[in-house]
């Protein structure tokens, strides 16, 4: 199905709706003077980086890896560490930043895609926790307190600190990172990693050394991973292990499938809606009484327990079957 | 030589704590295959339970005896409520309703408790310590978790190797379908073994709370480290649970000891004592990834 | 007579105290059936999984066409020319019939990772996968789930799967369980159609179709091998008859 056609579906159509909301964002919260938004959009950007990259194994390849939130941390305090030391180059940072990850991604996947089902889970989880209480330890770079860092420097080419160009850049990645997970969705590679999650023994005895393709797959996952983490650093200017707590890697649970596992845009739509659900319980719960919007998570709790019960699909499956993505032949 | 052994009996005393929190979390792997992430909450609700009821009774026993089966209580609606639904869901979806529950308990305690962490005092009658060995003193609050937490591996060792609930949970773990076979009630054997794991939990909590403090998400790192203990141990064997709780104990507490001084021959005193934790942290998750290596389904886990 | 294809000696496999292979030897040439049955635990599913690599042998080795791959995993048995069906109905149940296959085209094809081009446009495996799904009678379900099929057409679309690589042996797990007497037939005619390229190692309960099929026939009862011969010499064995044969055939 062509682009142009896929518009006259409503998932097509809210899609591209959507992105171009995206893309014009800067404008809008200028055009407004809601520059507070400008900053939750570069949140929700950034978050449905790591969202995708997480769908790569979680959606596509049924790996419920519980540790994703450590390559938020990898890829920022690589950056944090770098900057902190005086290396305020963004050519030299990010790509650090990124072998970091993609290193730590291939490390881990060795020894846990050996295990099953609660093992892999809980190992996965495990090792992200190794890699807190490592940064919780740095007493060079804050420990439990984090650091103040500078945003990575690209001089001549796009300044970080402008917040508009900075969003702009978080776009342009996220948008590159779809494009690649549509790509790899479909191909040999993404067909190997489904078939896998479908029936891992029958992929086996097709003749697919099934390991070597989920680890290249949990590789390639930390590698986008940490270029979320090395955007988060840059956005606050900032890092600190809570950037990895097992809770940042429950929310991108929560976040992929509240989307749509295994879906394209399923992480992005998950994304928005955890966004949009944190900034609006807070003020629908004050409306009901004066400061109860500080406790919006009794709410949101209770709503995650409906949502693994009841929502199997996700907001993507709103829009109806996805089969309009797929091409037969 | 001294101080080596009061450090090991402390990482004894963890591990029985730990012990308690993984037994629960074993028993529900094994027998109802759940997921629960929000057995931490369990913890931390005893913790907090207690400190309201031994505001109420002034006095520690009497709040912490109280608060037992006000935890099973507890257990017995969370598994009525959420998790009676769950068993028959997707290891995804069990973390994903769980780990909302986690949410809603750490707010839930925010809403009635505040946010201010609370304390508990040691009891009078233990706050002095005991000669362990002849001009060994060691506080008797610690010595006394080792008691409790000793009895109460016996009592558990004992209720599943000889009970006929023990042996309804041992068929439970090795083969699920097979108790339904057998005529049992099924809803009443997960509901009784939910509700004991969560008063081992909600003991593991209010035991704990002298010594650290009764806070919010007090359950969750401690969570992280009772899974880690019953994946190195073998999911669903409560002996594995045991051996690794121990392990871990000492781990943890050697550590901690004795990784400072080391760490001070070449490295600052500021920056050794806050790296040293995060050592014998990592040392225990090396621990476990060098257990998976070897057993990729625990030591004492089934084979598959 | 030519060199065995598939040649197991000596396979012993023990679950604690249980033998469940005990000291099995059995080997198929090129271009025979070479039936295995025996009663329900005869061990003939553990003796299977030895063969493709799911399980390692105790004590034993396993040559297949001329290489010894006692230790080699599944996956390399299959890329040698290995190929096994399952006895539980095995295919990717969110795939369409001609992605089945594609992918089972695709595990020959050399490596996979290529993550870029879409596959589903890729003639180099779509164009044999649809060969594939002719040869065994499916071209029609091409794009339906297999999750839709019905039980016949997915143990039809699992031996085109099976075949899919051109093996040199296949291991069939019970290919006519759950079929009716017509399905079962045509069945046999196609295996019988595939006989002259290849060595098939078969397991199957139903006694018409091996003595049909089979060109020799093995019998395992509590993990031995008991007798092997042609099937007129199973037939007339007399321990055969009492242990498993029984008076059903007598």
């Amino acid at each position: 199905m062509s682009f142009i056609a896929s518009l006259r579906t409503p998932r097509g159509l809210i899609t591209a709706l959507l992105l171009v909301i995206l893309a014009v964002l800067p404008l809008l919260t200028q055009a407004f003077d809601q520059r507070y938004l400008l900053s939750i959009g570069t949140r929700i950007v950034i978050w449905a980086i790591a969202a995708v990259s997480l769908n790569m194994i979680l959606g596509y390849g049924g790996l419920v890896s519980f540790g994703h939130a450590v390559f938020f941390g990898i890829g920022g305090y690589a950056v944090g560490i770098l900057s902190h030391h005086g290396v305020a180059s963004g050519w030299i940072q990010w790509p650090v930043a990124i072998i970091a990850a993609t290193l730590w991604a291939a490390l881990v996947g060795a020894l846990s895609l050996r295990t099953r089902g609660l093992y892999f889970i809980m190992i996965t989880l495990a090792f992200a926790q190794l890699v807190f209480y490592v940064g919780g330890g740095l007493e060079a770079y804050g420990a439990d307190d984090g650091l103040n860092i500078s945003r990575s420097r690209f001089p001549g080419v796009i300044d970080l600190r402008d917040k508009a160009s900075f969003y702009w850049l978080c776009f342009a990645l996220l948008c590159g990172t779809l494009w690649f997970c549509s790509r790899f969705a479909n191909s040999r590679f993404g067909l190997v990693i489904r078939g896998a999650k479908s029936n891992d023994l029958r992929m086996t005895a097709l003749g697919f050394p099934v390991f070597r393709y989920r680890l290249a797959a949990f590789t390639l996952s930390g590698a986008f991973g940490g270029l979320a983490g090395i955007l988060l650093a840059n956005e606050g200017a900032y890092i600190s292990p809570a950037m990895m707590s097992w809770v940042k890697s429950g929310d991108l649970i929560v976040i992929v499938v509240l989307g749509g596992m295994g879906t394209l845009f399923g992480p992005l739509y998950g994304t928005i809606a955890f966004f949009v659900l944190e900034e609006s319980l807070k003020p629908i719960l004050d409306l009901f009484h004066k400061g109860w919007g500080e406790y919006w998570q009794i709410v949101f709790g209770p709503m995650l327990v409906l949502i693994a019960l009841y929502a199997k699909g996700g907001i993507d499956s709103l829009f109806g079957s996805p089969k309009e993505w797929r091409r037969h032949g | 030589m001294d101080y080596l052994l009061l450090q090991m009996l402390n990482g004894v005393q963890l591990g029985l704590l730990m012990f308690l929190l993984a037994a629960g979390l074993t028993l529900t792997f094994g027998i109802m295959d759940l997921v629960n992430l929000a057995h931490g909450s369990l913890y931390m609700m005893g913790a907090y339970i207690a400190w309201t009821l031994i505001g109420w009774t002034d006095s520690f026993v009497l709040g912490a005896l109280l608060a037992l089966p006000a935890t099973f209580l507890l257990g017995i609606v969370v598994e009525a409520v959420v998790m009676r639904r769950l068993y028959v869901r997707d290891h995804l979806e069990q973390v994903l309703a769980t780990f909302g529950l986690i949410l809603f308990f750490n707010e839930l305690v925010r809403v009635i408790w505040g946010p201010a962490g609370k304390s508990i005092a040691v009891p009078a009658f233990l706050n002095r310590t005991v000669e362990i060995l002849p001009g060994v003193p060691y506080p008797a609050y610690r010595f006394a978790i080792i008691v409790v937490g000793a009895v109460v591996a016996v009592l558990l060792a004992w209720l599943v190797a000889r009970t006929r609930i023990g042996m309804l949970i041992r068929a439970g773990a090795s083969n699920r379908r097979m108790i339904g076979a057998l005529g049992i009630n099924i809803e009443l054997l997960f509901s009784l073994v939910f509700g004991l794991g969560a008063v081992f939990a909600g003991l593991a909590g209010l035991m704990a709370a002298p010594l650290t403090s009764v806070k919010i998400g007090m359950g969750d790192d401690i969570l992280i480290l009772a899974f880690v203990i019953i994946v190195i141990g073998g999911i669903g064997s409560i002996k594995g649970a045991f051996v690794a709780a121990m392990v871990v104990g000492q781990i943890d507490i050697v550590g901690r000891a004795f990784l400072p001084d080391l760490l001070k021959t070449f490295l600052s005193a500021s920056a050794a004592s806050s790296a040293a934790p995060a050592i014998s942290q990592v040392l225990i998750y090396v621990v476990m990834a060098g257990v998976l290596v070897w057993r990729p389904t625990g030591l004492f886990g089934q084979r598959t | 007579m030519a060199e065995p294809l598939l040649s197991a000696t000596g396979l012993i496999k023990r679950f604690g105290g249980l033998v469940a292979t005990d000291n099995v030897s059995i080997d198929v040439r090129p271009g025979e059936i070479h039936a295995l049955i025996g009663p329900n635990g005869a061990g003939k599913t553990t003796l299977v999984s030895q063969l493709t690599g799911n399980l390692r042998p105790d004590t034993g080795t396993i040559h297949f066409a001329g290489r010894d791959i006692t230790h080699l995993p599944m996956h390399a048995r299959v890329r040698l020319g290995l190929a096994r069906s399952f006895q539980i109905t095995s295919v990717l149940r969110e795939f369409t019939a001609l992605d089945n296959v594609a992918l089972a085209v695709q595990a020959h094809a050399g490596h996979s990772f290529r993550f870029l081009a879409d596959t589903r446009r890729d003639e180099s495996l779509r164009a044999p996968a649809r060969r594939g799904l002719e040869a065994v009678g499916l071209p029609a379900r091409a794009n339906t789930p297999a999750s839709a099929l019905s039980h016949g057409e997915q143990r039809q679309l699992e031996i085109a799967m099976a075949l899919a690589g051109d093996p040199k042996l296949l291991l069939l797990d019970e290919p006519m369980a759950g079929m009716g007497v017509e399905e079962s037939q045509r069945m046999i005619g196609f295996l019988q159609g595939l006989k002259d390229r290849r060595g098939m190692l078969l397991i199957e309960h139903d006694m018409d179709a091996v003595f049909q099929l089979a060109d020799r026939i093995t019998v395992l009862v509590y993990g031995r091998a008991i007798a092997s011969g042609t099937p007129a010499e199973i037939r007339a064995n007399a321990e055969v008859r009492q242990a498993y044969l029984g008076e059903g055939d007598a």
